[in-house]
């Protein structure tokens, strides 16, 4: 029996587990620093949840930081659903003059904004959500920087949210006990009944398969 | 620059340019047509002209849009293809509006047909698109707005045929280039009229880009725009430059009818506002 300190099963499990509060502050120094760059009155960003057919607020800085973190607006309608379904970016100079934003959103939020960025977050050919930035006091770029910097921290916010989205998926599998990536706890779990001679020969067929699968 | 000068420089998408940077653009043609735009579209209101606007449904109540001819959504059957079916709901988002809106103010009396591939089912987005843009050009219309893309490598082989389709079957495919730095597709294809933004303010004024892919640079920042329940909002993207091109593009084809893609896209190139004829 392979001593505690060097089981593979709760190396697995924790690294998914305990991963919760660092995801949630990485995503958290995104908008805080989208916040910080644009100097604007927020920052958020959104994750769709394809089952419930939702955007979640994941992360917010500024204006309803503490507040809207969890809260769920539909996917397919107004500027968010039009921005997650295009995959296609939009700044929009007077955003209350759309009747369903200041319905959906602001009443929601309780902010009433003037100005919306909003950006897809991209990640491997599939749009994960949406980052907002609210009322940008100035702008403080060269024409078109603007628009590449937002770019740039949807890129920043969609790798990040595609960690944590990964993360979720293996932790409910864990949870639930069952599904293919159960079957990499097994095999954590069977190496961790061994030692000596049987632990090196498992620990060597898996460096065969990780040299095969690359 | 001092710091005022920057409160209000505009916001630019990707594929996009200052209007001064535009200007400095000269570019030339070898048409004799001293007075290209004229010769174009003086005179033309898109009489006779269909337009089709591939995008998240059209409102045809809106003042702005002023009648929708047809309207119809792409869905997913029971078979796993798809179905064109009257589109019961209308424009979802806006963005479909805004862009009839912006088509109608340039070729007044042009004919606007809608097909909506945005729906509130996200399942098999980029499917639905083709299926859309392919129906579009069976049906034969004159130019299709494509204020969209799509950046899943899966879906280029199949698009890039119906860019050619629609090429050698007189459909000219306006298409929007993506406002941040990725590839999408079908605007990169040089089958499609590839639209990004500049700065200025006058809606028939647009520029040929010497930047490709992307091929004429037309008013996309700032616009006023035909939005949902009827309201108006002003917005910047390379999808409302797009509707521009289009609508020129109609005047164009009314005026001229007949012209094939490669002729109309070298006649509007002729009459970019950075272009000199050789005579």
């Amino acid at each position: 029996m392979t001593a505690p300190d060097d089981r593979l099963t709760p190396a697995v499990a924790a690294g998914v587990l305990g991963a919760d509060v660092l995801h949630a502050a990485l995503l958290q120094s995104i908008v805080d620093n989208a916040r910080a760059i644009f100097l604007a009155r927020a920052a958020s960003i959104m994750l769709y949840e394809p089952e419930g057919n939702q955007l979640v607020f994941e992360a917010v800085s500024g204006e309803g930081e503490g507040r809207i973190v969890g809260d769920r607006l539909p996917a397919t309608t107004g500027i968010a659903g039009w921005v997650l379904s295009s995959g296609e970016s939009l700044i929009v100079e007077d955003v209350l003059r759309d009747p369903r934003f200041a319905r959906d959103v602001a009443e929601r939020t309780g902010y009433v904004p003037k100005i919306l960025m909003a950006a897809p977050l991209l990640h491997e050919e599939e749009t994960l959500g949406v980052l907002n930035v609210l009322d940008r006091e100035r702008k403080q770029f060269s024409a078109g920087g603007e628009m590449q910097l937002l770019g740039m921290f949807a890129n920043h916010a969609a790798i990040a949210l595609s960690v944590v989205r990964a993360s979720r998926r293996a932790k409910a599998v864990l949870e639930r006990g069952q599904g293919d990536g159960l079957i990499v706890s097994r095999i954590a779990a069977a190496l961790d009944t061994l030692d000596g001679p049987r632990r090196d020969a498992g620990l060597r067929l898996l460096q065969a398969l990780d040299v095969l699968l690359r | 620059m001092a710091e005022d000068d920057r409160v209000n420089e505009p916001v630019l998408p990707a594929w996009s340019l200052e209007r001064e940077a535009a200007l400095r653009t000269l570019l030339r043609s070898p048409f004799p047509l001293p007075d290209a735009r004229a010769w174009a579209w003086e005179g033309s209101t898109g009489k006779g002209v269909r337009v089709c606007v591939v995008d998240s449904g059209v409102d045809g109540t809106h003042p702005s849009v002023g009648g929708v001819e047809r309207a119809v959504v792409v869905i997913n059957d029971e078979h796993g293809g798809h179905s064109i079916v009257p589109d019961e709901e209308g424009d979802l988002f806006g963005h479909g509006s805004a862009c009839a809106g912006i088509i109608r103010s340039l070729a007044p009396d042009c004919e606007i047909h809608s097909v909506r591939t945005l729906g509130r089912d996200l399942t098999g987005a980029g499917a639905i698109l083709i299926a859309g843009i392919a129906w579009a050009i069976d049906e034969g219309y004159d130019i299709v707005n494509l204020s969209l893309s799509t950046t899943k490598s899966q879906f280029v082989p199949e698009l890039h045929e119906l860019a050619d389709r629609a090429y050698f079957k007189n459909t000219v495919l306006v298409s929007a280039a993506h406002n941040m730095p990725v590839s999408s597709y079908p605007w990169r294809f040089p089958a499609v009229v590839s639209v990004g933004s500049h700065s200025g303010t006058d809606p028939l004024e647009y520029y040929a880009s010497a930047d490709p892919p992307v091929e004429f640079l037309a008013r996309g920042v700032d616009v006023e725009l035909a939005w949902l329940e009827h309201s108006t909002i002003r917005a910047t993207g390379n999808s409302f430059a797009t509707p521009h091109i289009a609508g020129i593009a109609a005047l164009t084809l009314a005026k001229h009818p007949g012209l094939t893609p490669f002729e109309l896209k070298s006649l509007l190139r002729a009459a970019a506002n950075n272009v000199r004829s050789a005579a």
